[in-house]
């Protein structure tokens, strides 16, 4: 009894490893083409991109400098925020040089279907009230809130979260921008504890571990 | 004729939705619109077929004692692997999917299945029967979701008729769950009957 229970774990075991290392590469690959694609959506046009990875109010935030002929053209922040109403969301938000955000692109969430996840769909109130806007000249809440997003429309929780990850982003575009060490950084609405940033220039292509998840 | 017999008794007479009752936990959760219902039927129908056809190969060899856990381990072997196929080959689909995919393992139907069918049976009429509820459970779902896209937000199939702020968004919520589930689940049988 113990023997046929053990032969079925061992056969099963051994056919998901099998699996596992036929399908690993095809994954990692498939998770960095998710991660370019997300910095094409969001960024002007780059050739190269490099990462700097900090930790705002605990959480990881990644930052991509991208990089056209040696010039600047834009900066990409994979931003994330635990206020969702289904818990973790995850965007990444593409800055001009000048703060200006491009393109917002929701990378993860579980919000309620109909309701707060309509913050994926194109043209909707939070990416209008962000879109070719620069953060700085903005209060950065919802309105119901007394700032300047416009909410979806009963998704209170949902927009709220939306603006708590835009917030975040946008003190590690700050951040990372100024090139100053981000412990020294004037903060914003978000307090910043914590922080790390490795150097941005050490590894030519961006994707450093799999930040995509 | 017979093994027809098997597909459609799936699909209406043991209809795992809405005659047998099981799975109710993906149904109720996963049907908030017709595509992801059907995801989820197809995928679990995709798991059903491997482990129905596995278990009736296997079942002479494990013990009356052991039998539950052995079943759970080839299931959950079984998910785990079209998990991580999907996520390796059609990343797309794993991404309107993927948090759906774990939930197949304590789907009530597959080892309801594996008990009072495919351990009694052999490993071809398993398979057939694997089908057949696969695919019961899959319209079901289907229709569930269709239901729900369409009274809660205006559309189906991800196409909208621009209508969703007039529609009773509590479809799409949990209790529109149950709402639509009950009144599908007395359609049914009521059709069935005849």
């Amino acid at each position: 009894m113990t023997a046929v229970l053990f032969g079925i774990t061992l056969v099963a075991s051994a056919g998901v490893g099998v699996v596992n290392m036929i399908t690993a590469e095809p994954i990692a690959a498939a998770k960095e083409a998710a991660t370019v694609a997300a910095l094409n959506e969001v960024l002007p046009a780059f050739d190269e991109t490099t990462n700097a990875e900090l930790t705002i109010d605990e959480l990881p935030i990644t930052v991509y400098t991208a990089t056209k002929e040696g010039v600047v053209s834009g900066y990409a922040v994979q931003t994330m925020t635990k206020q969702g109403f289904g818990g973790t969301i995850r965007m990444m938000v593409g800055f001009t040089p000048d703060g200006e955000v491009v393109n917002v692109n929701v990378l993860e969430q579980s919000e309620t279907p109909g309701l707060g996840t309509k913050m994926t769909d194109e043209g909707n109130p939070l990416i209008t009230s962000f879109k070719g806007k620069n953060p700085a000249d903005m209060k950065l809440a919802v309105k119901k809130d007394g700032g300047d997003v416009d909410a979806l429309t009963a998704a209170t929780i949902s927009s709220r979260a939306y603006v708590d990850a835009m917030n975040r982003a946008w003190t590690a575009y700050k951040n990372v921008s100024a090139g100053i060490a981000p412990a020294d950084a004037a903060t914003g609405a978000t307090a910043l504890t914590e922080a790390t940033a490795e150097s941005a220039n050490d590894e030519p292509e961006a994707q450093k571990g799999d930040r995509n998840e | 004729m017979n093994k027809l017999k098997i597909i459609l008794s799936g699909i209406v007479k043991n209809n795992p939705t809405f005659v047998l009752v099981l799975g109710m936990c993906p149904t109720l959760g996963t049907t908030t619109s017709a595509e992801n219902g059907m995801g989820m039927g197809l995928a679990t129908m995709a798991v059903l077929i491997l482990s129905n056809l596995v278990i009736s190969l296997v079942k002479n060899i494990i013990p009356d004692k052991v039998r539950i856990p052995a079943f759970i381990v080839i299931i959950a072997s079984f998910v785990t692997i079209i998990q991580m196929l999907m996520q390796a080959f059609v990343p797309a689909l794993y991404a309107s999917l993927g948090v759906f995919i774990p939930l197949i393992v304590v789907n009530c139907i597959i080892l309801g299945r594996a008990e009072a069918f495919a351990s009694k049976n052999n490993a071809f009429d398993s398979m057939l029967d694997g089908i057949g509820i696969g695919l019961g459970f899959t319209l079901s779902l289907t229709v569930i979701g269709a239901v729900r896209e369409v009274l809660g937000s205006g559309a189906i199939f991800g196409y909208s008729f621009g209508i969703a702020d007039y529609m009773p968004l509590i479809f799409v919520l949990a209790p529109g769950a149950f709402l639509v589930l009950g009144y599908l689940m007395v359609l049914f049988n009521k059709l069935a009957k005849k």
